[in-house]
């Protein structure tokens, strides 16, 4: 069984009110954020169910916003975010809807600008996250670990390249879990590390061929 | 590699074998676990504990409302009485209630509380062991060993049951607060370690089956006053437990009923506001209202 922290118990410092509805919200945007790479010219949050009932009262998109604009879950900022100067850089919308078959407190971050991309996730207790979707590819991502997504094509000798590459730099490979869509199709992989890579070996992973679209997802620090 | 200590019997046995405190034994394993000194994980505690006090500070002076309106102006309503009038149960008493209070309207209009286990559960425990320890002259290396104390029952229960509302009620939430609170008083009291424990089992059956159920899903009616009332829950858990009063039925027990009282209760009353005090008929006006306001 996995051991608990007690920073799991006596943290994060955050602004209110909620773990979940706010915290939550702040660290699946900083996730998102991490993933997009960099800030969006335009982005729509579509939330979903909790989130989308008594999501303002949460200031639940405060705290989405928030995150996408890089700002952490202690910043007093994020009480009037809609006025800071950041926000008012990037197009944003919020659309709230119903959905039973996603998670009570779910989000897509639908990214528009140099590029697009959908990232989903779900706030799933206690300030927890969890990355699910990435372009509709399913991801676990938490946030626990400096991670490396990848979106490839399914075939053999990808994976141990990809471990090869990092293991010669001496990271060691915490977890790793692959999905793919079918044998030799399209497929992603989310690796936790034991430490950040550097941008060099990224830029290694990235030269493999087959590989569509390489993340590393640092950790996110509260 | 260090034991893990997932049950209160573990945590007692491991304290006798190792003639160690809970408080070094967890600091010594989050120390391992994160790969960093024990001076730095008591340097993060004290980061907790910091916090804590400045939300306690700022909340004493705010009367600012929440996004909804409904609350934030319950502290200032309580000071103003015990200026006219000494409480009851005297000094420690008021402090108590007003710390908490001063906390939990921080977190509700959006300032910078400790998650403590969670956000809507925040003032249970900084209101305990902050009043305690100005009135009592604790040092700070004291109130940080409360500090991981707290901690450390939060997360033996976590091994059983996630702190969530909507997993299994509020009894995991601010019953869970009242049991770290009670734990970190002993600790503080100079309880042994045993007494630490039953103050965690008596708190903890003297809330089984509290539901989640606020006012319009937000973390206000009735969380608010249900930090107060826990707050003073706790130190109540302890003066039993420091008297040798011991739970008949074993903490770890105590933790299975709680997980299976959460099990068995409806999903109507974990945090999706559709039964209980959520759906009572001036809720529904104050759901109502709120709605058109945000």
């Amino acid at each position: 069984m996995k051991q608990s922290s007690l920073f799991d118990i006596i943290s994060p410092i955050m602004v209110g009110p909620s773990s979940s509805h706010t915290a939550g919200a702040v660290r699946l945007g900083l996730l998102s954020r991490n993933i997009y790479g960099l800030t969006p010219k335009k982005i729509t949050f579509k939330l979903y169910n909790s989130y989308a009932l008594t999501g303002r009262g949460h200031g639940t998109d405060k705290g989405l916003l928030a995150g996408v604009l890089g700002i952490p879950v202690d910043d007093t900022r994020i009480k009037n975010i809609f006025d800071l100067h950041e926000a008012n850089e990037v197009n944003y919308q919020f659309e709230f809807l119903e959905d039973f078959n996603r998670h009570p407190n779910s989000v897509d971050f639908i990214f528009e600008g140099t590029q697009k991309m959908t990232v989903s996730g779900d706030s799933v207790g206690a300030g927890n996250v969890r990355i699910t979707n990435i372009n509709n590819f399913p991801v676990d991502l938490t946030g626990e670990y400096n991670s490396l997504v990848l979106i490839y094509k399914d075939r053999l000798g990808i994976l141990s390249k990809v471990s090869g590459i990092i293991q010669t730099e001496g990271v060691n490979i915490a977890a790793m879990n692959c999905e793919r869509i079918a044998k030799g199709e399209d497929a992603s992989m989310c690796m936790s590390l034991d430490c950040a890579l550097n941008y060099s070996i990224i830029e290694k992973i990235k030269r493999i061929d087959d590989i569509y679209l390489v993340r590393h997802v640092g950790k996110l620090e509260s | 590699m260090k034991k893990n200590i997932s049950t209160f019997n573990e945590l007692l046995s491991t304290c006798g074998q190792q003639n160690k405190r809970t408080y070094e034994l967890f600091q010594e394993k989050e120390a391992f676990l994160l790969d960093i000194e024990i001076e730095k994980v008591r340097s993060k505690v004290k980061k907790s504990l910091d916090a804590m006090k400045e939300a306690i500070h700022i909340g004493l002076s705010s009367n600012e409302k929440s996004i909804s309106k409904q609350c934030g102006d319950d502290c200032e309503k309580l000071q103003k009485r015990y200026k006219a009038n000494e409480p009851l149960f005297g000094k420690l008493f008021k402090k108590i209630t007003a710390y908490a209070l001063a906390t939990i309207e921080e977190n509700l209009r959006m300032g910078k509380i400790v998650a403590c286990p969670t956000a809507g559960s925040c003032a249970i425990v900084p209101s305990v062991l902050v009043a305690i320890s100005e009135e009592l002259n604790i040092s700070e290396d004291e109130q940080i060993n409360a500090l991981i104390t707290a901690g450390a029952i939060g997360s033996i229960v976590q091994n059983k049951v996630a702190l969530a509302g909507a997993i299994a009620g509020c009894q995991a939430e601010c019953g869970v607060a009242a049991a770290m609170s009670a734990g970190a008083l002993v600790q503080i009291l100079g309880g042994s370690e045993k007494q630490m424990v039953h103050a965690v089992a008596l708190a903890l059956k003297n809330i089984l089956g509290l539901t989640c159920d606020p006012v319009a899903g937000l973390v206000e009616i009735p969380c608010v006053k249900r930090n107060v009332f826990l707050a003073i829950h706790s130190v109540t858990a302890a003066e039993l437990a420091l008297a040798d009063i011991e739970s008949k039925i074993p903490t770890d027990e105590v933790v299975d009923a709680l997980c299976q009282t959460g099990q068995l209760m409806s999903p109507m009353l974990k945090e999706s506001s559709q039964a209980g005090l959520a759906k009572t008929k001036t809720a529904l006006k104050i759901e109502q209202r709120v709605l058109n306001n945000i």
